[in-house]
Parts: C-alpha cells; structure tokens; sequence
C-alpha cells in the first residue's frame, strides 16, 4: 500500500492549525490563571482534610460556585472569561488535532504510531482529549495553562525535530500488536503527564499551605492561592495514578505477548522492556508510599514524579540514546 | 496492600481496621533472645517500609542493565567494551554489571522482595478468608460520630422492624452482606458490608506476581533458546550441533528437542526507495519447507517477523538477514578447491557486510576477507561501502592471503575471521559477479559467482508461558479490583428515643483513600423514609468545584 502524500499533507496543516488554537488557549488560560482572585490561604491550610462540614454550608458553597459561573451572570468573576476561551479554544485544538491524527493514519494506512513524531503527535492528542473530557464533569480552567502548555510543546517536538515524512512500517512493527500495546502506552502516557503535573502543583499548594500553617510566606504563594486545596490535588493526582497502573500493567503485559509473538521470548530485559520495568516498579512504590505511615504526602508525591521521570527517560532517552531491538528506522 | 494503614480520627470508633495489614514492626527490642530477634526479623523483612525499600533498590539496580551492554542481549558490544577498556571493564565485569539480571545481587533483591511479599500476604489472605466468612461488624454504639450520618423519619404506620426489614431487603437486592439484629422492643439494627473484592483482588495480585516469578524460573530452566543462520538452498535439522548457538536451561534435556527439519527456499526483502526513511526494510519473508518428523513429507511455509512458524509446539522466529556470496576458488592447475556461498555479517543498514573465506586444501592455504556490497560503491572517506540494503549493484572487494590459516592448532576459530598471524597478503581485488581475479604469484584464481541471501532464525520454546500468562491476567485483574473497588460498611439503627418516638439512623463509612459512601446512604435513607437531618464528611474528591 502506497501512501496517500495528500492526505498527509492535509493532516500537517491540521497539526499547525491544532498548535495555533493551542497557542491561544494557553495564553488565554494564562490571562485567566493570572486574573483569578487568589484564595485566602490561612484559613484554607488551618481546616485539616476530612473535617466535618454542615452538609448545608456545602451545598451552599456549591450554589455559590456553580451560579456564579452562570453565562446569565452580568458580573463574571476576574479570568473566568480568559478561561472560558482557553477552554473553547482547547476543544477546538483537539477536534482538529483529533482529524489530524486521523488523516496521517488514512494516510499510511495504519495506526499513526509508527515513529515518535507518530508517536508524539497522538499522544500530544491523548493529554489534550483526557483534559478536555475530564473537564466535562469538573471545571479544570485552573489546570488547563499546565496542560496545554505541554501538549503544545510536544506537538512542537513533533513537528520540528521529531518530524518524520508518512511512510510505511518497517516489518518488525506490522503487528496488530502495534495498535493493542502501544495505544495502551499513549494513553497510560498522557494520563501520568496529567498527573505529574496535578502531583507539582500538590508540591507547591503543600509547600505554600505549610508555610503559612507556620506563620510565614513561600515564593509561590501567587501561584498555590489560585490552585484547589493540597489535599484535593493530592487526591486528584492518587485517582489519575491508581486509575491508570492496572493500564501500565496491561500495556507492559501486551508487550511481552508481542515480544514472544516477535522474538521469541517474552522478556529479554531489552532497554525499553528495562524501563518499563523501572517505570511500573516505581508506580507501584508511589502506590505503596501512599499506604505507608510516614510516606504519605511529600513523599510520594516525589515518588510520583521520579515515576514519571522514568516513563519520560524511557520515551525519549531510550529512543534516542540507547539502541535496542526499540530502534527502528525514523526513530 | 494498598490499603490504609493507620487510623485516622474520624472512624477511630469503627469496630475494626479493614486493612488486615499486620502492624508495621517497631523498634528493635532489647533482651528478648535469639527467637526474638527472628521474629523482629522477620516482622521487619514483612513490613511494607522494607518492601518500599527493596521496591526502589530493584528499580535502581536494574538501571545499570539498561546502559551497559548485556551478554544476554549483546555479547559483542560487551566484548567489545572489554577490549577498549580492559580494566575498567574487569572491574564492571566481576560486579556483574554485563550481567545484571541474573546476578547474584539482583536475584537477592527481588528473593528478598518476594520473600517480604509473600510473608505479608499469605497471612493476609488467611485473615482475609476469615474476614469474607464471618459477619459484617455490628453496629457502633454512637452511628453520630461516623463520616456520613442520616436521621430518617419512616413513614407513620411502619413498624421498626419493619423498617429493619426493608433497609436489610434493599442491601440484600444491592448485594451487600448483611446481618441483622432483630428489633427487641429498644433497638435493633442491620449491619451490612460490601466490597469485600477490593482486598481480594489486592491478595490475588501479589500471590499472581509469586506466580508469575515461578513461571519465569520454570519456563529458564526447562526452555531453550538456539538460533542459526541458513542460507538460501541450505537446510537446518534441529539438534544441537546445528544451531550456532544454542543456550538450553539448566534442566533442559536434548532429547525433548522435536525433531524437525526446514530447508529456506527463498529469502524476499523490499525496502523503502526514496524518501526521508530511503532504504528503511518494509518486508521480511523466508520461504521454507518444513519436514515436522523425520520421513514426513515435506510442507511449504512462509515465516516472516511477528509471524513464527509453529513445528512440534516449537516456534521458530525470523530475526536476520544478510548474504552470502558465491566464491570460487582455483589451485595453480585450475583444481577447484573452495566452492560455496559465504556467510557475510552487514555491518550497517545498507548491508556493507564483512566475511571471511577460508581455502585449507591447498598448498600454501589461501585465505580471503573483505566486503559484499549489495549496492556497491567506494571512496576515500568510507571506502568500500553499500549505498542501498537491496542487491541493486552487488560487488565484492576481498584481499587475498597466502600461508597457513591457522587451522592445525586446534585452538577453536571463528569462521568470521581470518588469523593472518601466518599469512602473507597477496593482494585486492574488486570483483562484480562473473568476474575472476587471478592471484598474483601464480596461487590460482578468485572468482566471484554471484550471491544467495541468508536468514537467521530464533527457535525457542519456553514452557512456563502459558503459566506466566495466566499469571499476568490474573494481575491486572487483581490489581483493578483493588484500586477500583471501595470497601464500604452501612449501619442502620432502629430504637426508640425519649417520650416514645422511634429514631431510625442510616450511617456509613469507608475506608479506600478518598471515596464516599455517601450516595448509597442517601439512598438507603430515602429507601425508609424521610431524611430529616444529614451530616456527611467535606468530599476530599477533587469533583466538587473551587
């Protein structure tokens, strides 16, 4: 099968046009992030997590937020306009991101995950969509500048350095296979991105809140009042991770029934299969760290972030730097 | 064992833990003798700290097997690390470092790790079993102090245990598992429990991780491994002494190598031509026929990459390629004394291949090395090189040697390389198919016929797959379970309050990190009646908006 130059053409025009409405978003998020009034942090950090609250005063709490928000609303609170747009710009960036991804497949006639622009490309696609769809049932204008920022640069490495013509598989990747395990890895991949960076701003709302349980200021506290409570993003960030390990699992098991099918063996400690290894082993610690006394919190939420470390390192340092039999033509 | 340890204030009246955790091993004690020690010991191998530990030190140590060639995967490279840089390389050699995986380090981490696991789960999965056997705990004595809590008005005319009767109906239907206390006249109340998959499916995660560990050393020591090139014409029977290499488990014995025979009939490669990935290989196919016994007849088959040939329950997998071009030799008289078609390792992607001819027949020996190019072109800078993986140009650029090949020693030679220590250099020579070269000296003539391509094959066979899958299933099955799962308790309490009034109490509690139990409570109160008064614990979720 040949490949439809076309179509792929198209697809590149709908990845620049992708990055421009995510270029908007983000300033758009950023505009808002920076608009919104800041929390009162004191008293925010006093009330410990899983304190009884009057049922009433939360629903109430909830109106408030909720109606406040309303489009009838003549008075819309600071940034709450920027960040409708970077919302309704982020939407769009996907749907066009999302037929992007689906000419280059046309295009070659196959899953568009060949190589790592591919790769890049899609998974770029996968962040950008579990947002936008985790955004259906909570308001995420706060997340969406750490969000988009990333899928634009990812999206950017695709484009530039990473860029690789449509082209046909090399026969080691001619696998059904291919579209079982690797999908698995993207959105495993998109999800962790998510939730390293929930697991940051955890550190920084922890950190702030901190301080100011001690009586004292943090360099970021612009930065943490305009973020949820700790405790929320520390949760947001274990429900992203635990949601996803069995995934990760899955998608390591898919590629050692492609690796027997393949080479004969299941595992062979290849360096992709190394990392990978690595990778689930300190998701499990966070896991672990997140049941253990004394680990909670700070501690693993690092683990969290070295975790996430290792599925980066094994993206892009294994593909680049390491040959193994994951070397393949076009990177 | 993932579940919460400690106990945090608000459910500090609840019955019992959930977590069937054993409690993590304190300090060292002082003067409790030797039995003491063991059982601290042991306490602390078991305890969740020491397996966070090991679980770091098994990520950390398998670093090093991912940036330092292994010998399992690349003896060469290791090989090759040893000659550029010997002292350094003994040094990493003797730590194991080109053999990670299976030092005596790295199996003590993970021997350690397992033992760590199965000495905390097994006892787990015994108090687990008692745990899914016996009742639900009843009620606490004050249903007020529990995360969530409804008061509920029924419906004039229902009697308590009527009410009793309903709420126990309702969590039946939901399938919750309930125990009832019937109403005596002051109190009665139903006590009911769901989720109980959540710890099961955490148990059968680590137990399935034990199993899948056995089914690793099953399949390593019971499996082979072999692979062996064959060129186009040429035939491979499958014993030992056919393979080039073969690497059998320790328990492994010959005779339960099937008996099988394949010959390759034909080789096809297609590669990209123009274009960014110009030259990039898009088809592999090994056209063989296979005789699956001995005296069967003999069946066509094609094997290609991701897609193995099955004979006698023994894959066989397509892993390269190369050629091997066809030599001739001549004496001075015109005696042919080499003919055959050569292996020839690529050394790139355009397949510039490197080999070796060796002549013993003849006096002096004559020895030839050099290049196959299948796309052939020189220059100063790469000299000899391909410049395209397909045979569109193929030539060959030997020079030849004269004098004793070394072969008499009895020292073990590789057919690769040619051992000049004894040899004179005659001269090179490039040679297009067809052409002879006549060697100077009057040592006879070279010709170069033509080539035929080789494939290399992996035949593996590894018994504890089937086992080892099973177990991987098993895994992730247990492992949803116990992430997504949420272990919950309702209580619903009936009495009669002061001056008569009949106080009915719906409360709940869970104990998986940041879940609610408060819909189902809300539910199972609005099943009975009235809510008249609510109190639910601020949702640590992330849903509800800032």
């Amino acid at each position: 099968m040949t490949v439809n130059e076309t179509l792929a053409t198209y697809s590149n025009y709908l990845v620049y046009g992708a990055m421009a409405a995510y270029t908007i978003a983000m300033i758009a998020f950023a505009v808002s992030f920076a608009a919104m009034r800041g929390r009162d942090l004191v008293p925010a950090a006093s009330v410990p997590a899983g304190t009884e609250v009057d049922s009433g005063a939360v629903a109430v709490a909830t109106k408030v937020a909720t109606t406040v928000g309303g489009p009838d609303d003549g008075a819309l609170p600071p940034g709450r306009r920027a960040g409708n747009i970077g919302m309704s710009t982020t939407w769009l960036g996907t749907i066009l991101l999302g037929v992007a991804v689906l000419l280059r497949g046309l295009s070659v006639g196959r899953a568009p995950w060949g190589n790592m622009c591919e790769f890049s490309m899609t998974s770029a696609f996968a962040i950008a969509l579990t947002f936008c769809l985790m955004s259906l049932r909570r308001d995420l204008r706060w997340l969406g500048v750490f969000v988009v920022t990333p899928v634009l640069l990812i999206l950017g490495a695709a484009m530039t350095f990473l860029y690789t013509e449509a082209a046909q598989l090399v026969p080691a990747l001619k696998s059904y296979w291919l579209v079982i395990h690797v999908s698995a890895a993207m959105i495993c991949g998109a999800a962790f991105c998510i939730g390293a960076t929930v697991t940051v701003l955890f550190l920084v709302a922890d950190a702030s809140e901190r301080r100011h349980a001690a009586g004292r200021n943090y360099p970021l506290d612009w930065l943490a009042s305009r973020l949820p409570q700790s405790a929320r993003l520390d949760a947001m960030a274990y429900r992203i991770h635990a949601f996803m390990f069995p995934l990760w699992t899955f998608a390591i098991v898919a590629g050692a029934i492609w690796a027997e099918n393949a080479w004969g063996r299941y595992w062979g400690w290849d360096p992709k299969e190394t990392w990978a290894f690595i990778t689930w082993v300190a998701y499990a610690a966070y896991l672990h760290a997140r049941a253990t006394v004394g680990w909670k919190g700070r501690k693993a939420a690092a683990i969290a972030l070295i975790a996430f470390g290792c599925f980066v390192f094994n993206y892009v340092g294994v593909n680049i730097f390491i040959t193994g039999l994951h070397s393949y033509a076009g990177v | 064992m993932t579940e919460v340890r400690d106990s945090s204030p608000d459910t500090a009246d609840a019955p019992q833990s959930f977590s069937t955790a054993p409690v993590d091993g304190d300090g060292a004690p002082v003067g409790i003798g030797v039995v003491g020690w063991l059982r601290w010991a042991w306490r602390t191998l078991t305890s969740m700290r020491t397996a966070l530990v090991l679980l770091f030190l098994l990520a950390l140590a398998s670093v090093p097997g991912s940036l330092l060639p292994q010998r399992g995967t690349n003896p060469i490279r290791v090989n090759d690390y040893l000659a550029d840089d010997p002292v350094k390389g003994r040094i990493l050699d003797r730590l194991g470092l080109f053999d990670v995986f299976s030092a005596p380090w790295f199996a003590a981490i993970y021997l350690l790790l397992f033992i760590s696991l199965a000495g905390c789960v097994l006892p787990r999965s015994l108090q687990h079993w008692r745990t899914v056997r016996s009742r639900p705990p009843a009620a606490p004595r004050n249903l007020g102090r529990l995360p969530e809590h409804r008061r509920v008005e029924p419906a004039a005319e229902v009697q308590p245990q009527q009410t009793l009767d309903t709420a126990a109906a309702w969590l039946r239907k939901a399938r919750w598992r309930v125990d009832t206390t019937a109403y005596d006249g002051a109190a009665g109340t139903v006590a009911a429990e769901k989720g109980y998959s959540r710890e099961t499916g955490n148990l059968v995660f680590h137990v399935a991780l034990l199993c899948l560990l056995g089914a690793v050393a099953y399949g390593s020591l019971f499996g082979f491994k072999g692979t062996v090139i064959v060129r186009e014409g040429s035939s491979f029977a499958d014993t030992r002494g056919q393979f080039d290499s073969f690497n059998p488990g320790k328990a492994f014995q010959d005779s339960s190598l099937p008996p099988f025979a394949f010959t390759l009939t034909r080789f096809t490669a297609a590669y990209q031509r123009g274009g960014q990935q110009n030259g990039a290989a898009r088809e592999f196919s090994a056209d063989v026929s296979v005789v699956s016994e001995p005296g069967a007849t003999p069946t066509t088959g094609t094997v290609q990459v991701n897609d193995p040939l099955v004979v006698n329950g023994v894959k066989v997998f397509l892993v390269g390629h190369g050629y091997a071009p066809t030599i001739t030799v001549k004496d001075a008289k015109g005696q042919v004394v080499f003919h055959d078609s050569v292996v020839f390792l690529p050394q790139d992607g355009n397949f510039t291949s490197t080999g070796v001819v060796k002549a013993p027949d003849t006096v002096p020996q004559l020895g030839l090395q050099g290049f196959f190019l299948p796309t052939a072109a020189v220059d100063t800078v790469h000299g000899p090189h391909s410049t395209f993986p397909a045979a569109d140009d193929p030539g060959v650029f030997l020079s030849a040697w004269s004098g004793d090949l070394g072969l008499d020693t009895g020292r073990p030679q590789s057919v690769y390389a040619l051992d000049t220590t004894h040899m004179t250099k005659l001269g090179i020579e490039a040679l297009r198919p067809g052409q002879s070269w006549t060697l100077p000296g009057g040592h006879g003539t070279v010709t170069f016929d033509g080539y035929v391509q080789w494939a290399s094959f992996t035949v593996a066979s590894d018994p504890g797959k089937d086992l080892a899958l099973i177990a991987a299933i098993a895994a992730i099955t247990g492992l949803a379970l116990s992430l997504l799962v949420r272990r919950r308790r309702v209580w619903v309490r009936v009495s009669s309050g002061p001056g008569g009034v009949t106080v009915v109490e719906v409360a709940g509690l869970t104990r998986s990190e940041h879940t609610s139990v408060a819909e189902e409570v809300d539910a199972l109160a609005t099943a009975l009646g009235t809510t008249t008064s609510s109190r639910t614990t601020a949702p640590k979720g992330p849903e509800e908006n800032r």
